[in-house]
């Protein structure tokens, strides 16, 4: 039975900017979302509630949709007068989710990062490439989630259910 | 003939007998066979035809060296050409055709080039199809390609998928022999990551033909016992038929795998090793002796094989010739098997190993310092005629037999050190060469990243091969090697042989195959090397030696050797030819892997791309995204349906998705600072809620992006690209920032995808937008060129009031997810207006009626704003920005440079698209002089007339002057030179 992979609800999501080493930017991410703050390559919480380490200055945090607006204003106004870039990107990219025993290996099919358990394991959050897509990954639920700009969604589907109906390769 | 013995076959199910058709002849063989030990059971030994001679052409060796035995597999569109047959696992209803033969592999009229064999010696092509010209292409390259090609090419869609693998591993080990098992044995120790890969379908190479004593227990127990042990650690993992490709920069290592039953049918794996054992083997070395090539002459090693793992012999009467003793062992398993060695020809004076002892005291006759003058028979072998090894070849006798086994001694595989860049040094003594442990392949931080083991590294017996096995194993994990006790006989020494006889004349010579398969002999690479072709690689190429699909696996040690020889300078001195992967060929669908049909390239689509679709879209490819070309209503002409749009335009309110223009958000206290250095205009002073068309130059000066920049407030802009400059001006400034300006405080995001962009022009736009409500959108609350965000009829939307076609124009952006919603909302709305919806087409005829220009139409990376008489978008008064020190250079500040205007056709034409100005003269080359060319060409429905758009050498001070614009195949046509304005140039209804 090879994994399922379906298109998620739409997400909310807020890209930010800014200084990862600044106390005022930790502490609104954290008050937020409330998790602990990302350390590089990692998400904390989960795509309900959570934020992903994006790149050395920047954060892609998730909330419920209803709530994205709101939260903008808030992190606009904890980071007053701090150089920082808030931007909803909610409608921008799309979450596919891949449920089953071998979301690992349908990911490796499609990314060159190292998906060996050792090293992506819960918690770790992975911006790659899957076969000719950008997309970043996790594991989540019984499986993992991806995201990639909303444009390829039908292509990542479909590239998706192809690596996974192609079946396990058995190596992890 | 060859055939199946009644025991024996250690690979083979006997209860389990399977049918499969070879030239439309049905055949059976077992399970456990390939394709080659099937055939030759049946004794089928002649299998194909030479490449240039036709010469009749058997099985000469058992695995991926093969030369000859390639087929063409399958049936309808499942056909495979160039199939090994020695490497093909068989398979019940199985079907394979011989190639190269015309019109059938028994009778075959291309032999004839054999009997013209004398003429038709290295370089003919070259030389004899040089006149006259004309005929290359039409008369001789044809025929040559007919009479030449390998296979058949698969007429229909492949309908198999393929895929690809990732992964990442401490340690990769290539080849799964003793070596390989050693080595991986050593590596797993450690608890590192360790895959162990082998191409065939078993475990443990060549010591489980000849089963040595390794760990006090026969080969094939050790490793049927180190398989089970591996496969028990959790850090290892093993593969069978799965070959390691081809190595590349930092570890990067490709291996195709091939699959059995439901699922794909290969499997590319890409992977990344911290280390990789090359531990995959040698192969053995034919002998160049005349009639070599004579179906029945094998390898010594591939005839044990073919004993041993499948149970067939392929002679009755089998004469072994060989220059070391491990071909002995092949004479000692036929003579166990029951059949005939009447002669053991050893070219060495003085043969005198264990295995030689033997085989003298089981009476089998050794001829030693001989050679075989030549072999009798044509398309089978019926007998050798022995020689003194170091005369000219005068038979002293004739021995009848139906099979030669052949050893010229062992090459080390040294593809997978060589591939990444790694050094050979030539050993005299083995004359092999082996991997210089001083010029390794290395990795980024100069550490080796092959490690050669075995007999790779030019081992030969077992308890060495396993011996460098496990320390290379162990030297890959920095671990210290495990001992493991090995015994096989002692061997004699080895005598490098490399044409026999030594003194062999032309005549014998032209009968010495070096390559099988591309028919080169040791006289070709003789006269390669007369006619003044030094370096191996030039040879390889005049005489096609080693350019077959087997890559010289078999024939560039002796070919260099014989160059070497003819040119008188030592081997090492010759060198090699490079080995380049993949180690044997990879399929096309491999390389592409999931990648086919719909999954071949992502399409981007617009929130509004299904609505599109519906209504009848034809399509124009925009970077990787579809836009409309036009919306073509049933029995309607697509320039019927682009004239209809670009009217409705003009004429009423039309409507376009302009999401794929690209949207860059700039923030930060350096952001107005960091956008004049991108843009040649000022974007710095631009007014919070206004929109400004910049410019951006690339920093030699050409223009490189065009768009609106709209300031959203104090410290935040964001900037609109083209579609395809989307991704590239990001990375552009992004580029910029971290590089060269790191201590600018600015943030961009690429916010593309965000929103959904619809553009509603024409004369009732603000018709139809007031009747969504919400939002002030009078001339007077948002004039032309301001912008101001607001609820459209319940849509968060931010409305531009821009034109890219001269018509009062509004673009509207919303978040995508409301993007086919607003759409629709706007059809509805616009209906009594007959609101059209336009694609790209006409999107284009409308700016250049209005003389704007477009970013890859007007430009082509050699062009200047100032070309395009934007001069007027290029700040003076900035002191620096990207492109402004270049613009000032003489040959871009002066004069005679192609500008911008109009061309109007005096016959009202379209004109060709990319049509040349003519001017007068012709330049060096005989030519036509060009003074100017065509950007854009149009037939515009508003005129009624072709217009058209050109960069023309003083163009603008040339105002009504005609000029003749080149017209492919007829006369050139006359246009005028105007005003590239067509449309309302005061800008009336733009600012309405």
């Amino acid at each position: 039975m090879a994994d399922a992979v379906t298109l998620a609800e739409p997400l909310g999501m807020i890209g930010l900017r800014g200084d990862h080493g600044d106390e005022r930017v930790r502490a609104a991410v954290v008050g937020l979302t409330g998790t602990a703050f990302p350390e590089r390559l990692r998400i904390e919480g989960t795509s309900q509630r959570g934020v992903a380490w994006m790149s050395p200055d920047e954060l892609l945090i998730f909330v419920p949709r209803s709530e994205v607006a709101l939260a903008v204003d808030r992190l606009a106004t904890d980071l007053a007068g701090l150089h920082h870039l808030v931007t909803d990107v909610s409608d921008m990219r799309v979450c596919v989710r891949i449920e089953g025993p071998d979301a690992r290996e349908v990911l490796a099919k499609l990314s060159p990062a190292d998906l060996h358990p050792d090293v992506f394991g819960p918690g770790l959050f992975r911006r790659s490439r899957l076969g000719q897509l950008a997309a970043a990954f996790w594991l989540e639920g019984e499986g993992a989630r991806v995201i990639c700009f909303r444009s390829v969604a039908d292509y990542a589907v479909a590239l998706l259910r192809q690596s996974a109906a192609d079946g396990a390769v058995g190596h992890f | 003939m060859s055939t199946r013995l009644h025991r024996g076959g250690r690979l083979i199910d006997r209860s389990r007998p399977l049918r499969f058709s070879f030239d439309g002849h049905p055949y059976q063989g077992y399970e456990g066979d390939t394709l080659a030990s099937a055939l030759l059971a049946n004794g089928q030994m002649l299998v194909g035809r030479s490449f240039k001679y036709h010469r009749p052409r058997g099985f000469v060796a058992s695995g991926h060296e093969e030369p000859n035995g390639l087929v063409n597999l399958g049936a309808g569109d499942r056909v495979e050409p160039n199939h090994r047959a020695t490497v093909t696992p068989l398979k019940d209803g199985m079907t394979a055709l011989s190639q190269n033969r015309f019109p059938s592999l028994d009778i075959d009229v291309g032999v004839l080039n054999d009997a013209l064999g004398r003429f038709l010696p290295a370089g003919f092509y070259y030389k004899t199809f040089m006149w006259p010209r004309a005929f290359w292409k039409h008369v001789y390259e044809p025929v040559i390609r007919k009479s030449a090609g390998l296979g058949r090419v698969p007429q229909g869609r492949d309908p198999d998928t393929y895929e690809h693998f990732n992964v990442h591993v401490d340690v990769l080990i290539a080849g799964g022999g003793v070596a390989g098992l050693s080595a991986a044995w050593a590596a797993a120790q450690s608890g590192q990551r360790v895959l162990l890969m082998e191409q065939s379908p078993c475990w443990g190479g060549r010591a489980v033909i000849d089963e040595p004593e390794i760990d006090g227990t026969p080969a094939s127990h050790w490793v049927d016992r180190t398989v089970r042990a591996l496969r028990s650690m959790p850090n290892v993992r093993l593969r069978l038929n799965a070959q390691v490709s081809g190595v590349f920069d930092h570890g990067y290592v490709l291996a195709a795998e091939q699959l059995e039953g439901a699922g794909p049918r290969q499997r590319l794996w890409r992977i990344r090793a911290g280390k990789v054992i090359a531990a995959n083997g040698a192969i053995e070395r034919p002998l160049a002796f005349a009639g070599n090539d004579v179906p029945g002459v094998m390898l010594a090693s591939a005839m044990r094989d073919y004993l041993v793992n499948w149970g067939v012999s392929i002679g009755d009467r089998v004469v072994v010739v060989t220059n070391n003793d491990d071909a002995y062992r092949t004479a000692l398993a036929i003579h166990r098997a029951g059949l005939i060695v009447p002669a053991i020809v050893d070219a060495r004076p003085r043969p005198d190993g264990e295995l030689v002892r033997q085989a003298r005291d089981l009476g089998i006759r050794i001829e030693a310092g001989r050679g075989i003058a030549k072999v009798t028979g044509r398309r089978r072998v019926s007998g050798v005629k022995l020689c003194a090894l170091s005369g000219e070849g005068s038979p002293i006798e004739e021995i009848f037999c139906d099979a030669v086994a052949m050893s010229g001694g062992w090459t080390p595989s040294v593809h997978l050190w060589s591939h990444c860049g790694g050094g050979l040094s030539w050993d005299d003594d083995r004359a092999m060469f082996l991997p210089d442990p001083k010029r390794p392949p290395r990795n980024h931080n100069g550490s080796p990243i092959v490690l050669p083991a075995g007999s790779v590294v030019g081992e030969l017996r077992t308890a060495a091969v396993i011996g460098s096995g496990a320390r290379a194993g162990a030297a890959a994990v920095g671990a210290d090697a495990p001992e493991i006790l090995a015994h096989d006989a002692e061997e004699g020494p080895f005598l490098p042989v490399w044409i026999m006889p030594q003194g062999a004349k032309t005549a014998l010579k032209r009968k010495m195959w070096l390559d099988f398969q591309n028919d080169v002999k040791v006289s070709d690479v003789e006269l390669a090397a007369r006619e003044g072709f030094q370096s191996v690689e030039h040879a390889k190429r005049y005489t096609t030696l080693g350019m077959a699909t087997d890559q010289g696996k078999l024939s560039n040690i002796n070919g260099l050797a014989v160059l070497s020889n003819a040119l008188h300078v030592p081997i090492p001195q010759v060198g090699t030819t490079t080995f380049r992967p993949p180690y044997t060929p990879l399929t096309l669908g491999t390389i592409g892997g999931v990648a086919k049909e719909h999954l071949f390239q992502p399409v981007r689509r617009t929130a509004i791309h299904e609505w599109h679709q519906r209504h009848g879209a034809t399509w124009e490819p925009v970077g990787l995204w579809r836009r409309p070309f036009a919306y073509i209503r049933p029995g309607e002409h697509v320039h019927a349906a682009m004239n209809r749009e670009v009217l409705a335009v003009r004429n009423g309110v039309g409507l376009l998705d302009a999401s794929t223009l690209g949207k860059i958000v700039v923030k930060g206290p350096d952001a107005g600072r960091f956008l004049d250095m991108m843009y040649t205009n000022v974007m710095s002073s631009l007014p919070v809620g206004k929109c400004r068309y910049g410019l951006m130059c690339t920093e030699n000066g050409f223009l490189s992006d065009d768009g609106v920049v709209i300031r959203l407030s104090e410290d935040s802009w964001l900037c609109h690209t083209t579609t395809g400059g989307a991704d590239r001006i990001h990375a552009h400034m992004e580029d910029w920032l971290q590089t060269e300006w790191h201590d600018w405080k600015v943030y961009v995001a690429n916010l593309t995808e965000q929103w959904a962009q619809i553009a509603v022009a024409g004369p009732r736009a603000r018709d139809v937008l007031s009747k969504l409500g919400g939002m002030d959108l009078s001339r007077e609350a948002l004039p032309f060129m301001a912008f101001a965000e607001g609820k459209l009829g319940g849509f968060d939307a931010r409305v531009h009031r821009i034109s890219f076609s001269g018509e009062l124009s509004f673009e509207v952006a919303v978040p995508a997810n409301q993007g086919l919603a607003l759409w629709e909302a706007l059809m509805q709305a616009g209906t009594e207006w007959g609101i059209t919806p336009y694609g790209t087409e006409a999107m284009h005829v409308l700016r250049a009626e209005k003389g704007y220009i477009m970013i890859g139409e007007e430009t082509d990376g050699t062009v200047i704003p100032q070309d395009l008489n934007l001069g007027w978008a290029v700040s003076k008064k900035k002191p620096d920005f990207l492109g402004k020190r270049a613009q000032e250079r003489s040959h871009m500040a002066g004069g005679h440079r192609w500008k911008l205007v109009g061309l109007e056709p005096l016959n009202r034409s379209v004109l060709p698209e990319g049509a040349y100005v003519l001017g007068h003269g012709e330049n060096a080359n005989g030519q036509r002089n060009a003074e100017g060319r065509v950007t854009s060409t149009y037939f515009s429905a508003t005129l009624d007339r072709g217009i058209a758009m050109a960069l023309i050498e003083n163009g603008p001070e040339r105002m009504g002057q005609v000029v003749q614009v080149s017209n492919k195949g007829g006369q050139p046509i006359e246009a005028r030179i105007v005003d590239p304005v067509l449309y309302d140039k005061a800008g009336d209804k733009l600012n309405g």
